[in-house]
């Protein structure tokens, strides 16, 4: 056969696409679905948005977020106002403020700039941590299979009966009360001035982690067994490649998909769970702004000052939206096959 | 089944078990106790306190006799003492024997209440929260579902996922507050805090009287919860029914000239719920666990504040209590789930 007629076989073949032309990439394909989904872009927008303000914040909020001017607490914006009428017979109007100022006059809109920090914190480091301990535990059970596994999904099984939310409280409030009667120099002091110094939010994502990476670890598992069997794992054993090899390099990239896609829409979960925790005083301390903390200042002038509320409850809001609607496009994009399930 | 349901019974055991054992070591591993003041007790008070509730004995003492006032029912022909010592959940009189089971202890911060009254008190509250989410998630969740698979990539179909993803996008924290500030406090339809049922309860939890004054309070709080479980059930429900409608028994159903309002609700609706029946179990999770967040919002006087409360105050056999049986409630609404599951579709089987 000529070399002509070689190269006219294979173009009917493969539909015209020369087998010498790499495929397209996996991600790069699916990042081109992800921007046809337009309410994708808009959560990916918000997303960006809101990691520019954490990151800037001291650049982009106008006060700081401590400084209490105890002569404006409690002030209005005038063009609050409009918004909630209300307010007008007993509101003192500060134009200094733009959302106005909560009840030890702290600048609203700056906290709510800062308060991005500790959220998007969380979205980033919560799945990280879920993540890599779930991964991790869930190919070595999937992986292994036989007795291992059975004894390692027990376990989780066992932990997924714990309740999570009441655990996390448990955690939280033990460490938080004891901080003051740790001996220096012990290892619980050096963990509880970390903490102290990252404005206490190394034992939620603690709390996070240890209860969240249970889901990870099944989703993990139940991949693992799907590829394990598949040819090209054979063939990469045959040539002799160590089980870390077939693990890392041929099994777990293949199955990142949906890892990521989970991750993606736990992401509200995570940062609905340290709004609550700061809402009930167990989150970050004061006076680090988180929105949880915030609406919880707030709710208690709700009647008087609902700005104090509004503002920081929509802003958690708008995130939580974000990060689901990137999360739906991003799963819609790695597998179409499962649009508009879950 | 009945193997199915055995095995299951005995892992109900030993997650038990391992919770009680991992709480247990939580609360002792770190420093503080529960009678420990700003300003000492003197050693004397200490010391009998610490008698009192035997918080003097070793721990695998204190905790081996927990586990046996827990667990081990007793039978035996003495009538209750009516101590704080001696009140169990579960005391009922067969023949002339007592079968009595489940003591929890008395709680430390309340000194004239065991847990037990608290569960009595405070547990009907939180159920009927939850049921009520439940409900309000069923009914908004599954007819927005159902519209929008069958008029799909209409108005209807994005209206509804709309409503779904704010759902899952507005946490209790968000709603609840906004929920009060909109309907409390500026148009003043609902009482913005507190709770409206009052004992006697039908089989421990329902209210008796279904008036006015049970729902003014418990509309906020019960939407607040279940809307975000609302969406989620809409959005397996889109998906369920859709792909049902697919499959070759409806286009049969319709080709022997079945009316199209039969066909739904006869062949493709009965079908499509079974995958919404599976993450009934996760969701009361969710619900039980989220009535914690809706009680400390909405003021309710259920376990929420009272487990909040008693970690602050180191109250062992509360944060023991509480945890325990939350945990028998996910396990048992699980295992209720499964069943459910292989009752409705013949396929699955579980030995």
């Amino acid at each position: 056969m000529s070399q002509e007629a070689m190269r006219l076989k294979e173009k009917t073949l493969t539909g015209g696409v020369p087998l010498t032309q790499k495929r397209e990439n996996l991600w790069v394909d699916a990042f081109r679905r992800l921007i046809r989904n337009r309410a994708a872009v808009v959560g990916g927008t918000i997303v960006i948005i809101l990691i520019v303000m954490a990151v800037f914040a001291p650049q982009i909020a106008p006060r700081s977020y401590e400084k209490q001017v105890l002569n404006d607490q409690n002030t209005v914006p005038a063009w609050l106002l409009s918004l909630f009428p209300t307010m007008k017979p007993y509101a003192r109007i500060s134009n200094d403020y733009l959302l106005g100022a909560d009840y030890v006059g702290r600048d609203l809109f700056s906290r709510i700039v800062y308060g991005a920090r500790v959220s998007l914190t969380v979205a980033f480091i919560g799945p990280l941590i879920s993540l890599l301990i779930g991964t991790i535990y869930g190919s070595i059970s999937g992986y292994f299979g036989g007795r291992v596994d059975n004894i390692m999904m027990r376990i989780v099984d066992v932990l997924y009966a714990f309740p999570g939310l009441l655990f996390i409280i448990l955690l939280l409030a033990f460490f938080r009360s004891t901080l003051t009667k740790l001996e220096p120099g012990t290892f619980a002091y050096t963990i509880s001035q970390l903490d102290a110094r990252l404005g206490g939010m190394l034992f939620i994502f603690v709390g996070i982690g240890l209860t969240a990476w249970e889901t990870m670890a099944r989703l993990t598992r139940g991949q693992v067994l799907s590829v394990r069997e598949k040819e090209f794992i054979e063939a990469a054993r045959t040539i002799g490649a160590s089980n870390l090899r077939i693990m890392f390099r041929h099994i777990l990239p293949n199955i990142i998909g949906p890892l990521v896609v989970a991750e993606t829409l736990a992401i509200p979960g995570y940062i609905s769970t340290e709004a609550f925790l700061s809402f009930i005083g167990l989150g970050v301390n004061p006076p680090t702004p988180s929105w949880g903390s915030m609406i919880s200042d707030g709710a208690q002038v709700i009647r008087t000052y609902p700005n104090q509320t509004v503002f920081p409850a929509l802003a958690l809001a708008i995130t939580m939206f974000a990060f689901n609607f990137l999360g739906d496009g991003l799963r819609d994009a790695l597998d179409p096959r499962l649009r508009g399930t879950q | 089944m009945g193997r199915y349901i055995a095995r299951r019974l005995i892992y109900l055991i030993v997650v038990l078990i391992v919770v009680s054992f991992i709480t247990f070591g939580l609360m002792h591993a770190v420093p503080g106790g529960p009678f420990d003041r700003e300003k000492a007790l003197p050693p004397e008070i200490m010391a009998n306190l610490e008698k009192r509730y035997h918080l003097d004995d070793p721990l695998w003492k204190q905790y081996l006799n927990y586990l046996y006032d827990v667990f081990i029912p007793r039978l035996t022909t003495q009538p209750p003492k009516g101590t704080l010592e001696d009140d169990f959940l579960i005391s009922a009189k067969i023949g002339g024997i007592w079968l009595r089971w489940m003591n929890f202890g008395p709680s430390y911060s309340s000194r004239s209440r065991t847990v037990n009254d608290i569960f009595r008190q405070q547990l009907p509250i939180s159920a009927q929260l939850g049921t009520m989410a439940l409900l309000v998630a069923l009914i908004i969740g599954m007819p927005l579902g159902i519209i929008a698979a069958l008029k799909q990539n209409t108005i209807f179909d994005y209206i509804s996922m709309s409503i779904a993803i704010i759902g899952v996008s507005v946490p209790v924290i968000v709603l609840g507050p906004l929920l009060i500030w909109i309907f409390g406090v500026t148009l003043k339809w609902l009482p913005p805090t507190g709770w409206g049922a009052k004992p006697p309860y039908l089989l421990g939890f329902l209210p008796t009287k279904w008036g006015w004054d049970f729902f003014k309070f418990a509309i906020m709080p019960s939407v607040a919860l279940g809307l975000g479980s609302s969406a989620v059930i809409a959005r397996l429900t889109r998906a369920s029914l859709l792909q049902t409608i697919r499959e070759d028994y409806i286009r049969t159903a319709r080709a022997k000239g079945l009316q199209e309002r039969l066909v739904i609700t006869r062949h493709a609706l009965k079908n499509s719920l079974i995958p919404v029946v599976t993450i009934l179990g996760p969701m009361f999770a969710a619900l039980v666990t989220g009535t914690f967040v809706t009680e400390l919002v909405f003021g309710i006087p259920g376990m929420g504040k009272y487990f909040v409360t008693s970690i602050t105050n180191r109250d062992y056999p509360v944060i023991m209590g509480t945890i325990l049986l939350y945990a028998v409630f996910l396990v048992i609404a699980n295992l209720v789930v499964d069943i459910v599951y292989a009752y409705l579709d013949p396929r699955i089987r579980y030995d």
